[in-house]
């Protein structure tokens, strides 16, 4: 893999933060700045979430392995606008008090549903490492599956919130739709009609 | 805290000599006549002139939304979806040559103009707290008309129970017709009572100005104490009906948004709360109020009603 390839990739999955930061200090983030910031944090969140998704069938239809090595920093990415996404709403909507938060995630369906992607992120943020990977060897893989279940409840989040308009969240849940279908066992000969012949 | 006048009543210096505006209506007029001939066309939808408007009839001791949130964070379906799709797709809305249909359970029904519906004289700005049921909210100067003096006219029967209206269908002019997110025309109804009441308003401007086409040119309904979806912008049919008329969001989603659908902390949306909101321009939530803070105006209209049941 070319040395440029992931110093830019770090600064592409940075951008979206980029645009936020330099909207707050010296541009303008809208009507509702704190409404701008928390849908853009949960957009990014679930787009990287698939763009993740998304690297290990990009490498069979492309036959570049360099996708996987791309994946640790985009599931880390994941994590920090979800966790972004977390502390603007903790903060802004709930002014930092934990009663307040905890009741809007106990009566509110789609907010627990979020919540509990955040919480499942975390075990996999943490064991991202190296010396995790060695440590809990085939355990790793089995915990790591984790992302499946993670990336459903971000995406019933998102449809749940939606008042009439499902088209960006439809196109969100479609996409997600085909990255798990992609993985059932029965989908192999539609998995190796994508293989790249080795040349 | 909340300084809220009768509607009926209006301290002098708030009102401008009837002489005065009747001559700024005759300058306009013959100046606007003057602009038509030089460009060769018909004067547009500058039509309805709001000057002379008794100012602040109804006002908030709070902060008003920046102009420029008003008009650009906007919940107009017709335009689009996005917050800002209203600011960036109605520019080109041509109200001119506006009609509205009066039908329905009352003695003078008829097809009016614009000019001939609002009378300049009655226009009054009201200075309102809007809240949207997506918990968010702006304090406005609109510039209008009480729906009940307007509604007056046209002398409603008896049978008159419920007052419906409807939105312009026009997929050519009102580009997000073309997708149908909600079942259009957009339809809103209010009981006879709310409909009559002082604080409920026919709004054809707002901070000093002609209504912006984002915002219901050049007509929609204010009811400043029910959730924002209620009042109903870019009117082109009121009907007087007997039976409660069919309302677009209580179509659209039965369990989530009811007729009444007045501002209320105690009673939650399914999905979201209602007790907090965040006011236009604040960084924290603050507490919604009990019918947006309108409760001495307008509870007695709801008592003896449960309110969970009739939300």
């Amino acid at each position: 893999m070319k040395p440029w390839i992931k110093p830019l990739f770090f600064l592409l999955c940075l951008s979206p933060m980029g645009w936020i930061v330099g909207n707050a200090l010296w541009g303008d983030l809208g009507a509702n700045p704190v409404e701008t910031v928390t849908f853009q944090t949960g957009d990014w969140a679930l787009r990287l979430l698939l763009l993740t998704l998304a690297l290990s069938p990009l490498r069979r239809i492309t036959g570049w392995s360099g996708w996987i090595r791309l994946r640790r920093m985009a599931g880390l990415f994941v994590y920090f606008y979800a966790s972004s996404h977390f502390l603007i709403w903790f903060l802004a909507d709930h002014a930092l008090d934990p009663v307040s938060m905890w009741d809007d995630v106990t009566e509110r369906p789609y907010i627990a549903l979020g919540f509990s992607a955040w919480l499942l992120l975390a075990p996999l943020a943490i064991t991202s490492t190296n010396g995790w990977i060695r440590r809990l060897g085939r355990r790793w893989k089995l915990l790591h599956r984790l992302v499946y279940p993670i990336l459903a409840l971000a995406v019933l989040h998102y449809l749940w919130l939606v008042k009439a308009d499902y088209l960006l969240a439809g196109i969100h849940a479609t996409l997600a739709a085909l990255l798990l279908l992609w993985r059932v066992p029965g989908f192999g000969s539609l998995r190796s009609a994508w293989r790249v012949q080795p040349g | 805290m909340i300084k809220i006048r009768k509607a009926s009543d209006c301290r002098e210096q708030d009102v401008t000599p009837e002489a005065i505006y009747r001559q700024r209506r005759a300058f306009m007029k013959g100046s606007m006549l003057g602009a038509g001939l030089l460009l060769g066309s018909s004067p547009l939808q500058a039509a309805l002139n709001i000057t002379g408007y008794r100012e602040k009839v109804v006002t908030v001791d709070e902060e008003i939304t920046p102009f420029k949130d008003a008009t650009r964070y906007n919940n107009f379906y017709e335009f689009g979806t996005g917050k800002s799709d209203p600011a960036r797709n109605a520019g080109e809305f041509d109200t001119s040559d506006w009609k509205v249909t009066v039908s329905g359970e009352c003695a003078k029904p008829g097809v009016l103009s614009l000019e001939d519906l609002i009378d300049n004289k009655d226009l009054e700005e009201r200075i309102y707290r809007l809240r949207c049921v997506e918990a968010w909210s702006m304090v406005i100067p609109w510039i209008g008309v009480p729906l009940a003096t307007l509604l007056k006219r046209f002398e409603p029967t008896s049978k008159a129970k419920y007052v419906a209206f409807r939105t312009l269908v026009d997929p050519e002019r009102m580009p997000g017709q073309k997708r149908a997110v909600l079942d259009w025309p957009y339809r809103e109804g209010l009981r006879i009572d709310e409909a009559m009441h002082p604080l409920t308003l026919i709004a054809v401007g707002m901070y000093g100005k002609p209504m912006p086409n984002q915002n219901g040119a050049p007509l929609r309904l204010v009811v400043p104490w029910k959730y924002g979806f209620k009042s109903i912008k870019s009117i082109v049919a009121i009907e007087f009906t007997e039976q409660q008329p069919q309302t677009t969001w209580n179509m659209q989603n039965p369990r989530e948004y009811g007729f009444y659908s007045n501002v209320n902390p105690k009673v939650s949306h399914p999905r979201w709360s209602q007790a907090r909101e965040r006011r236009i321009g604040e960084f924290f939530k603050r507490k919604t109020l009990m019918f947006n803070g309108y409760e001495d105006e307008v509870a007695s209209l709801y008592a003896g009603m449960d309110l969970k049941k009739y939300f």
